[in-house]
């Protein structure tokens, strides 16, 4: 198996040529050669520019930028709030996305958006493939982004297998320490960025800086730094083929109708080496140069077909096109195409792609009803929640007057950034009166401050004329009202007295 | 262990030599990080062995390791942590007058916490864990109370009891009047009824009336000529809704002919003064304090 990185390294000498003479390079994770027990081969991409090439680069500096610069949004909420956009508030429990509150009984909001991002995931894939884990993944991109880092300080593919097996000399210590360094910055600012979503992100920098932060702030952002440098810097696309469980349900995803990163097999094949003016006819457009394996980020040949280890990313498709315009022949002989028009060609139909199926519409069809159901909650949310616990020891009291007491606890949620008077008053019981503990019973209503963004709890105790009272349980239903007289809120209940 | 090395034909890796309806093991090597770990935590367990408590010792129980841990220091240090962030508070209860602590909030909502766990475990015997009393035990809830329903009269009532051995405890002493030879039992029987119609309940209108005097004579002078009762005496309110004792007409007639002594404790020699002041608050709390 160590044979495949001797061979690679023989390729060395076709740099920079998009035919490569005799030196073949073979494919890192070829299912066919691959061990299990091998120690990983260090896969050198090589360069490649083309218009996959260039939406990665765009896809890393929309996400990088979004990644690093969203903690210092700003968003004002008013002075009892933060004011900052996206914020994880965990010592007050509450989650701030731009004019979205999530109070924690609200934790439902996430799983929404955790089965919308699946299904999301899943529509996606079996429509264009795992577009995700070639573009969108933090893994991706960040391996990417270290993989362009190696590239700048120790040159492309064969000068870097080169400096690989080079003895060390301080010019490649001098490489590798400059590179590391860079590493590890680039992972010092992802780590740093990410406990910026969990505080003031401008308070949180100073006081890391002057070693005031909390413990956790320091933690999180210490394994952060050190994740983000092993599994960017050194595991790569290991942790695609091996540790992601993404990728192994991913591939139950596709059907042969999805579009994916395809070797158009019916046009390249039989595959050989081609010289200048030589005929076409008779053999297929693939001239058996290797730039799709050279280029590839996980190490394989996509001419082998549809693999596990495949991240979709499609720069072997930039690497073809730019072999095909050099030989003259058409571009796409590499495609994002799908296996079922692969098929129709070799027996001469036509390719015809088919985005709406069954498991595309129920994907979609999921995925909007779960969106919905969210937008409709979010919209419809309260900004007021009224709790009611009863006593049930005793379950109610007599008075000397004869009359019943019921015992209840109010819990009163102001999601509002103000306080707010309230009045509370109990229906459904002829007669009833209400007062909060410690203040005079006879009253029908009591009136109640609850403080801005909080949670008050209020002791209340009904009080009916036994006469009001044809035994059992009467439902009845606490009402708070603003100083205006509109309801703000309510929550039913019942009244308890004797049996007889 | 197999006798003959078996080769699976399609990976050509020799199996364990088990089947399974056909299926074979193969006896791949563990991955050498796996192994890499199992080994380190051997090597770990040697560790906890001289720092923590591990071994059973013939005579000595167990070893002590050198960190000298054992839960049960752990939990103490706990509580010990846990008395002295309470100390302060405490303190601050057991010096202020128990009305200040039922108007303070933040000493109240100290109290009526600690009150709830003091009265689980000191008062819930009698009064209920719901302090809804049982006949003879007074429901603490209601508005109606024999010896005041003040904050202070309350707190007085925990520390002292009622007809207890405490030098400040309050008694009040009913006759009784069948076996003191007070009044004959036609009489008690009358004056039953005449109770029961006080507060409405039905009664038999002459009997009430030739009972009326008896009342007048020997019961008025504690329960008032309405028969509203004495707070100072602990008299109870024969007019209202409430009756500790059950409020049918052979109760009545009981605890006329043989009078009521229920005794309260006092809880000042056994309770600490702080625990005393929160019990009360709480008490006042459950919904009848005046």
């Amino acid at each position: 198996m160590r044979s495949a990185a001797a061979g690679d390294v023989t390729a060395g000498g076709a740099a920079g040529s998009a035919v490569p003479d005799d030196g073949r390079v073979e494919p890192v994770n070829r299912a066919a050669t691959r061990s299990l027990y091998r120690a990983r081969v260090k896969i050198h991409p090589r360069r490649v520019a083309g218009t996959f090439r260039s939406l990665k680069w765009a896809a890393m500096a929309a996400l990088l930028s979004i990644y690093y610069l969203a903690p210092f949004l700003r968003w004002d909420r008013g002075p009892n709030a933060p004011g900052q956009a996206i914020l994880v508030d965990f010592p007050n429990r509450k989650f701030y996305f731009f004019f979205i509150e999530i109070w924690p009984q609200e934790i439902y909001y996430l799983t929404g958006i955790l089965v919308m991002m699946a299904v999301g995931l899943f529509l996606i894939t079996s429509s264009i493939g795992r577009v995700w884990c070639g573009y969108a993944c933090p893994q991706t991109v960040w391996t990417d982004l270290f993989i362009g880092v190696e590239r700048l300080i120790e040159g492309d593919r064969n000068a870097r297998m080169r400096l690989d097996a080079a003895p060390l000399s301080p010019s490649k210590l001098a490489k590798r320490a400059l590179k590391y360094a860079i590493f590890l910055l680039i992972s010092m600012a992802t780590g740093g960025a990410w406990v910026l979503y969990f505080a003031d992100a401008p308070t949180l920098i100073r006081a890391m800086a002057g070693f005031e932060a909390p413990f956790a702030a320091y933690t999180t952002f210490g394994f952060l730094t050190l994740s983000t440098f092993l599994l960017g810097g050194f595991a790569r696309e290991q942790v695609c083929t091996y540790m992601c469980p993404y990728a192994r349900f991913q591939a139950a995803m596709l059907d042969e109708h999805s579009l994916i990163v395809t070797y158009r097999a019916d046009r390249g094949e039989p595959r050989g080496k081609h010289k200048k003016g030589d005929p076409w006819q008779g053999r297929g457009d693939c001239v058996d140069c290797d730039s799709c394996v050279a280029v590839c980020p996980v190490g394989i040949d996509i001419r082998d077909g549809q693999q596990l280890e495949c991240i979709n990313c499609g720069l072997c498709i930039d690497a073809c096109n730019a072999v095909m315009d050099k030989v003259g022949r058409p571009r796409g002989l590499i495609a994002i195409d799908s296996l079922a028009s692969v098929a129709a060609r070799r027996v001469g139909a036509s390719a015809r792609w088919r985005p709406v199926r069954p498991r595309t519409l129920i994907y979609a069809a999921i995925w909007c009803a779960v969106g919905l159901v969210m937008l409709v909650t979010l919209v419809m949310r309260d900004d007021l929640e009224l709790n009611v616990l009863r006593d049930r020891n005793p379950l109610f009291v007599a008075l000397t007057d004869g009359s019943i007491r019921n015992g209840y606890t109010l819990h009163a949620l102001n999601k509002l950034h103000a306080e707010r008077p309230l009045i509370l008053s109990v229906e459904g019981l002829p007669g009833a009166r209400l007062n909060l503990l410690g203040e005079a019973a006879g009253a029908a209503t009591a009136a109640v401050r609850v403080p801005a963004d909080g949670l008050s709890e209020y002791k209340v105790f009904v009080t009916a004329p036994r006469a009001a009272l044809n035994g059992g349980s009467i439902p009845i239903r606490f009402v708070a009202r603003d100083a205006s007289g509109a309801e703000a809120a309510s929550r039913g209940s019942v009244f308890r007295g004797p049996e007889r | 262990m197999p006798t003959k090395i078996d080769k699976d034909s399609v990976t050509g890796i020799e199996t364990t030599g088990h089947e399974w309806d056909g299926l074979k093991e193969l006896n791949n090597p563990l991955p050498r990080w796996w192994l890499w770990v199992l080994i380190a935590t051997v090597v770990w367990s040697f560790g906890y062995w001289v720092v923590y408590p591990a071994w059973p010792v013939p005579g000595l129980g167990h070893t002590k390791g050198v960190f000298g841990y054992s839960s049960r220091a752990a939990v103490e240090a706990e509580i010990q942590a846990a008395k002295a962030g309470q100390a302060k508070m405490l303190a601050k209860i057991a010096a202020a007058p128990v009305e200040e602590i039922a108007r303070d909030p933040e000493m109240r909502a100290f109290s009526l916490a600690a009150g709830r766990s003091a009265f689980q475990i000191n008062c819930s015997q009698c009064h209920g864990s719901g302090a809804a009393g049982s006949p003879g035990y007074p429901n603490l809830n209601d508005d109606d109370w024999l010896w005041g329903g003040k904050v202070a009269d309350i707190y007085r009532t925990i520390q002292y009891g009622i007809r207890w051995t405490h030098d400040e405890t309050r008694t009040s002493d009913m006759p009784a009047f069948l076996t003191d030879g007070m009044l004959k039992p036609n009489q008690i029987d009358d004056a039953a009824d005449y109770v029961l119609s006080l507060s409405g309940k039905p009664a038999d209108a002459a009997a009430a009336t030739r009972g009326k005097a008896a009342f007048a004579e020997q019961c008025a002078t504690c329960h008032g000529e309405d028969g509203k009762g004495n707070v100072e005496l602990g008299a109870p309110n024969l007019t209202d809704g409430i009756w500790l004792y059950g409020g049918d007409r052979n109760s009545v007639i009981t605890s006329i002919r043989y009078s009521r002594k229920g005794v309260m404790p006092g809880w000042a020699d056994r309770l600490d003064a702080a625990t005393l002041k929160e019990l009360a608050v709480y008490v006042h709390a459950l919904g009848g304090g005046r």
